[in-house]
């Protein structure tokens, strides 16, 4: 009886929205049978970006996008707020995971040439997708707005104003007026919860709609190179003949990859919390150390290590040409093989980019190129004494900032050469030359620093590398 | 979904005629009610771009609080912040007192790409955390990637009292030519 009567009702419902000739079609849309575990990043994307949305809302409900409130109310939520420092972490590392099934999402499809012949526009939109993501991760940090979030905002602005012609327009439009104030992070905060996420729900909903009108591809075949005239029509044959419905023969593979993706985001969440906040957004403190999230930090080692006559040419080139290149992928080769073993130079690209992104990636986590402001003072046991002359050379290594970029015996920063062995390799009139005058990105030292000090300094650094070999002759002072 | 065409006495070209207009006519309405939807919209949001606060002299300290030698870090408020701004309104620079009554002041913005510069006294050098741009004491640049030397803002005294002009985020431009 009660059986009947949720039937009834349920097809009375059905016959209105027409959710059988609609929507169960698509569900039970045919799927290759031999892909099995290689297309759930797709959907496991998307599971990320239904974590976004969820938690977004929920903390958009405390988020207030304007000055220094905005700060206030990111404490309240991290450590006042019920469940506010979970919800705060499930956000933040869903970010994480988005980004990074993406990116898996678009290694996967490109490896096996998905975006050829008749699916161009499903790679389009992805990239287009891709970019918008990486948007929303880039304005989602900045919402994080605490000193490292105003600094990153005016990094960000910097950049745009390297623009030939317009770039003071874009700078100002970035940072809502001629400064980092009050309007700027209102305009992330729009840009992040409308503007974006409209963005990715429209690509979503055109990049469905193209898998449902081109299907699933197939797995590569190195016997069945893409052949325009005759694909789709090839294609529907075995579709139709070795097919499985994707609800819900192939759906649980993807359900299973989700869960995962979902578990591994609130266990993140929990064990690990969300990221910590900096000091307050006050533009004016000195005292911030501005680095990106990880997913820009290949980047920033990029600005670090460019030769400065084409720093400005990457930075607008990269993103400018990066999604061009990625963009139009298919127009340069949308037909012929899709196996990886016929197309090597894909699989070369992908371990190139991957290579490089991890070197470039841990090169900006430890900046060796900026200076080591927090360094302590040469201990006792690498100076080989605590007193007389070598021990105040030692001490004035790191007064006069030595050792915020030269490294020695461990203590130090790694922006100039080490000198722990420098000794061996320069004599006195090097080093003093080297010192007083600067060179090779070093600055001259010669305003700063008196006679006495550089004595000093020179003693000490003779005796690097040469201490045990002959001490007497190295520690006497002129 | 019916896709049909209605049946009509009218003749093909007449109709087809009309079809036209009202196609024309959709679009037409489509397209100025999209400009009145946005066009305000646009101008709001691009505002600030196009307006040019008057920059403003603000006070930073009394004459007798700097002392002759290196540089210290003073805050002062932007010259047109909005009402909730709080914290985020305030602008930073470093400035040293030379003489009696003469000032040199630097923005605090590494000209690379704008990560606040720190004074490290001993080597009297400007040093930035982001890429390892080092500026000497008079602004110009000792080492690493900065293009240009620290912006020098405006310095004065009146009655007594230390003002900088206040100035936009120092941009490093792309010249063409």
């Amino acid at each position: 009886m009660r059986d009947n009567f949720l039937t009834r009702t349920w097809n009375w419902i059905d016959n209105r929205i027409g959710f059988s000739d609609y929507i169960v079609p698509l569900m039970v849309h045919l799927v290759p049978d031999n892909a099995r575990w290689w297309y759930i990043f797709g959907s496991a994307t998307l599971c990320a970006f239904v974590v976004q949305v969820l938690t977004g809302i929920s903390l958009a409900m405390s988020y207030v996008p304007g000055g220094e409130n905005t700060y206030e109310s990111l404490v309240y939520i991290t450590n006042t707020a019920p469940l506010g420092s979970l919800v705060r972490g499930m956000h933040y590392y869903g970010a994480s995971a988005m980004v990074m099934l993406a990116v898996i999402h678009m290694v996967q499809v490109y490896m096996h040439a998905t975006y050829k012949y008749p699916r161009e526009m499903n790679w389009m939109s992805g990239v287009v997708l891709l970019f918008v993501v990486l948007g929303m991760a880039f304005t989602g940090q900045l919402l994080r707005w605490d000193a490292n979030g105003v600094w990153s905002v005016t990094v960000a602005a910097e950049m745009a104003g390297r623009t030939p012609i317009i770039g003071p327009t874009l700078a100002h439009f970035i940072l809502g007026g001629e400064t980092v104030g009050g309007s700027t992070i209102t305009r992330f905060f729009a840009m992040h919860v409308f503007i974006m996420p409209a963005l990715i729900f429209a690509g979503i909903g055109l990049h469905m709609l193209l898998i449902m009108r081109h299907g699933i591809s197939e797995m590569p075949d190195v016997n069945e190179p893409v052949d325009p005239e005759t694909y789709k029509e090839e294609y529907e044959k075995r579709i139709h003949k070795t097919g499985v419905p994707f609800w819900p023969d192939a759906m649980w593979r993807d359900m299973i990859f989700s869960t995962i993706i979902v578990v591994v985001i609130l266990g993140c969440s929990l064990f690990l919390g969300p990221p910590a906040l900096d000091p307050p957004p006050n533009p004016s403190s000195i005292n911030a150390n501005p680095l990106p999230d990880w997913y820009f930090l290949w980047y920033f080692a990029v600005l670090s290590l460019l030769p400065p006559q084409l720093e400005t040419w990457v930075i607008l080139g990269v993103p400018v040409l990066g999604f061009l290149g990625l963009f139009f992928l298919p127009m340069i080769s949308n037909k012929g093989h899709r196996a990886p073993s016929k197309r090597p130079w894909a699989g070369f690209t992908v371990i190139f980019g991957f290579v490089a992104f991890l070197v470039l990636t841990i090169y900006g986590y430890k900046k060796p190129w900026s200076p080591d402001f927090g360094v302590k003072e040469l201990p006792a046991s690498i100076v080989g004494t605590d007193q007389g002359p070598l021990a105040e050379g030692a001490k004035l290594m790191h007064i006069k900032g030595c050792l915020y970029c030269h490294d020695i015996g461990g203590y130090g920063g790694h922006r100039g050469p080490e000198l722990t062995e420098i000794g061996k390799l320069l004599t006195r009139d090097d080093l003093i030359i080297r010192i007083n005058n600067g060179g090779h990105n070093m600055p001259a030292f010669a305003s700063s620093i008196s006679d006495q000090e550089l004595q000093l300094i020179v003693d000490f650094l003779l005796t690097r590398g040469v201490m045990h070999e002959d001490n007497s002759e190295t520690t006497s002072t002129p | 979904m019916n896709t049909e065409q209605p049946q009509s006495d009218q003749p093909c070209c007449q109709q087809q005629q009309r079809r036209t207009f009202l196609t024309r006519l959709s679009v037409g309405l489509s397209a100025l009610i999209g400009l009145i939807i946005t066009l305000p919209g646009i101008g709001f949001v691009l505002a600030p771009v196009f307006r040019k606060p008057k920059q403003q002299w603000r006070t930073v300290g009394k004459l007798e609080d700097f002392k002759e030698g290196g540089f210290v870090l003073v805050q002062y408020e932007d010259p047109s912040p909005v009402v909730w701004s709080g914290v985020t309104a305030k602008a930073g620079a470093w400035i040293r007192r030379i003489s009696d009554s003469e000032f040199i002041a630097f923005s605090i913005n590494c000209r690379h790409l704008g990560c606040p510069v720190r004074w490290v006294e001993d080597p009297r050098l400007f040093m930035c955390p982001c890429h390892g741009g080092v500026y000497y004491e008079d602004g110009t640049v000792a080492a690493g990637p900065p293009p240009e030397p620290l912006d020098r803002l405006q310095v004065r005294v009146r009655d007594g009292k230390v003002e900088i002009e206040t100035a936009p985020t120092p941009l490093t431009l792309t010249k063409l030519t």
